[in-house]
């Protein structure tokens, strides 16, 4: 496999310093609503379905569906994809660790966090059955 | 006399709908000719695309009272260019939501001239992304601060990428074909044959578009739109003005603006905002989709007209790659007659926001002045349909219904 592109550091804001220092210990996070007891993508601190502002950091599965992906060729390539985790949200994000023309809408997916060139560790997903670590 | 108080409408205010039916008229229109302006600012592409509009209406800019622009206009807005127009106005109006910012303009106009706000409101769009991108891009707001960027920014999804991603699902959900995206860059070339400022005036095969580079999985550079510097500039008049002008009268009868976003996470990139917008804007003009004579429709890849159509009701959900086949939105011969100056794909893109430009040829075919190659016979109501900012994340819909009064 190839190795992955470099994503670009996040502007990380102070409601949201949480969830990068969990992905550099590699943990993904979601925003839940403790009123409507949903999660939320991207995190917000007041709920953007019911708008209470009792929100929360909660662990993600990290397990998704390929909702829908692109191929940039490039060197080397990179795979845009909206992920559908588990918990029902839906994210963007890179497909990595994964040859191009294996990839399926509806495949499952994981987790995964690669480095900015800054450092900061982004979340990524690669296909869940064929794990790199 | 302002016909109506200001300052009295109200939340969920349904007892303060003010029908636009019958209130405002485009009398004025003007794309500027150039797609390449190295020797010129952006502020000078604005005051040319003024003045061409007022001399299409025969007004001057004295009489303009109302100044509306977007964030392709330099320094601060609508300040800076009132300023460097030399404009004395009394209402001002920045909304903007993109590429359809223009629309939602002609929309508003419309609203201001009603409330008595103003009697002659001027829109205009410019800008220089292709000869000087770096100018351009300066003015272009930068992401820090903004809230989503931080959980998309790191991933660098480009334009086509975007849209790559929303024409994909619609693949997989719908079976739709690259083919029959290909089909609408065809249309757009065979109009644009005809069209002798457009960038790319040579009609192109869906064969040609398929064997052109793949920018984006499944989107081929055929696929996008031109880069082109330019703009345009539309007149919107109360009804008292446009009786003392010999200009045919161009009716708003409809609008709608709406956001479409992420949606908190449930992301469907099957539908746009049209969906919405386009709701609102034939329920104000009491018309449904089969009284439509032309349409414009938002043209910056091939997906984006797609699903705009099945948003509007011109087509069911999923059905977009059938209505589009086989020559579907060529003039004169398709089903329904789309983007006859050539588009986006072909003909013009100025500062990479299309809505001017449709608006624009939907006035050209409702006075009967498009190129008679492609004018539609006895043209009445026209749609005009954009969505300015990221189809895959988030945008603005915006709807005009237009009517040869």
């Amino acid at each position: 496999m190839s190795a992955s592109a470099t994503p670009s550091a996040p502007l990380i804001a102070p409601e949201n310093r949480e969830f990068w220092q969990a992905a550099a210990a590699g943990r993904l996070l979601l925003r839940y609503c403790l009123a409507c007891a949903r999660p939320h993508w991207y995190p917000r601190a007041i709920c953007p379905r019911c708008f209470a502002a009792h929100t929360e950091w909660r662990p993600a599965s990290g397990s998704g569906l390929l909702y829908s992906y692109t191929v940039v060729n490039g060197v080397p390539p990179v795979i845009p994809a909206y992920v559908q985790l588990q918990e029902g949200v839906t994210l963007l994000s890179w497909l990595v660790h994964c040859d191009p023309a294996q990839v399926r809408i509806g495949m499952p997916v994981s987790a995964t966090f690669v480095n900015s060139a800054q450092g900061q560790a982004v979340p990524v997903f690669q296909p869940a059955a064929d794990r790199h670590t | 006399m302002p016909k109506f108080a200001a300052g009295n409408s109200r939340r969920n205010g349904i007892k303060d709908h003010v029908e636009l039916k019958g209130k405002a008229y485009i009398a004025g229109a003007y794309e500027h000719p150039t797609r390449k302006a190295p020797d010129k600012s952006c502020a000078q592409l604005h005051a040319e695309v003024a003045l061409g509009a007022l001399r299409d209406a025969g007004l001057s800019h004295l009489d303009v009272d109302g100044y509306f622009c977007a964030g392709d206009a330099p320094g601060l807005g609508p300040l800076s260019l009132c300023d460097y127009l030399g404009l004395r106005v009394r209402h001002l109006d920045s909304t903007d939501t993109g590429g359809s910012a223009p629309l939602a303009h002609v929309a508003h106009a419309a609203q201001a001239i009603t409330a008595g706000k103003c009697r002659v409101a001027l829109i205009t769009l410019a800008g220089v992304p292709r000869s000087q991108p770096a100018v351009h891009a300066y003015g272009v707001r930068s992401g820090a601060n903004t809230p989503e960027a931080e959980f998309e920014g790191p991933y660098n999804l480009a334009n086509p990428a975007a849209y790559a991603l929303a024409a994909r699902r619609h693949m997989h959900e719908f079976s739709t074909t690259p083919a029959q995206l290909a089909w609408i860059k065809v249309a757009a070339s065979v109009h644009a044959q005809y069209n002798p400022n457009a960038m790319l005036r040579a009609p192109v095969t869906v064969e040609e578009v398929l064997a052109s580079p793949l920018v984006a999985d499944p989107l081929h550079k055929l696929d996008c739109c031109v880069v082109s510097d330019g703009g345009g500039a539309l007149l919107v008049v109360a009804p008292e003005v446009m009786r003392s002008l010999a200009r045919p009268p161009i009716r708003v009868r409809g609008a709608g603006e709406s956001p479409k976003g992420t949606l908190a996470g449930d992301v469907d990139l099957t539908f746009t905002g049209a969906a919405w917008s386009g709701r609102a804007a034939f329920e104000e003009a009491a018309v449904t989709p089969s009284d439509i004579d032309y349409a414009s429709i938002y043209d910056s890849f091939t997906i984006t007209v797609l699903l705009q159509l099945e948003d509007l009701g011109f087509c069911a959900k999923g059905q977009g790659g059938r209505f589009v086949a086989d020559g579907g939105l060529i003039a004169g011969t398709g089903r329904l007659p789309v983007n006859t100056d050539g588009g986006g794909l072909c003909n013009n893109h100025p500062s990479n926001r299309g809505g001017m430009t449709k608006a624009i040829e939907a006035v050209r075919q409702l006075r009967g002045e498009a190129h008679p190659a492609v004018q539609v016979k006895d043209c009445r109501l026209a749609l005009v349909s954009a969505i300015g900012g990221n189809l895959a994340t988030r945008h603005g819909a915006a709807t005009l219904i237009l009517e040869r009064a």
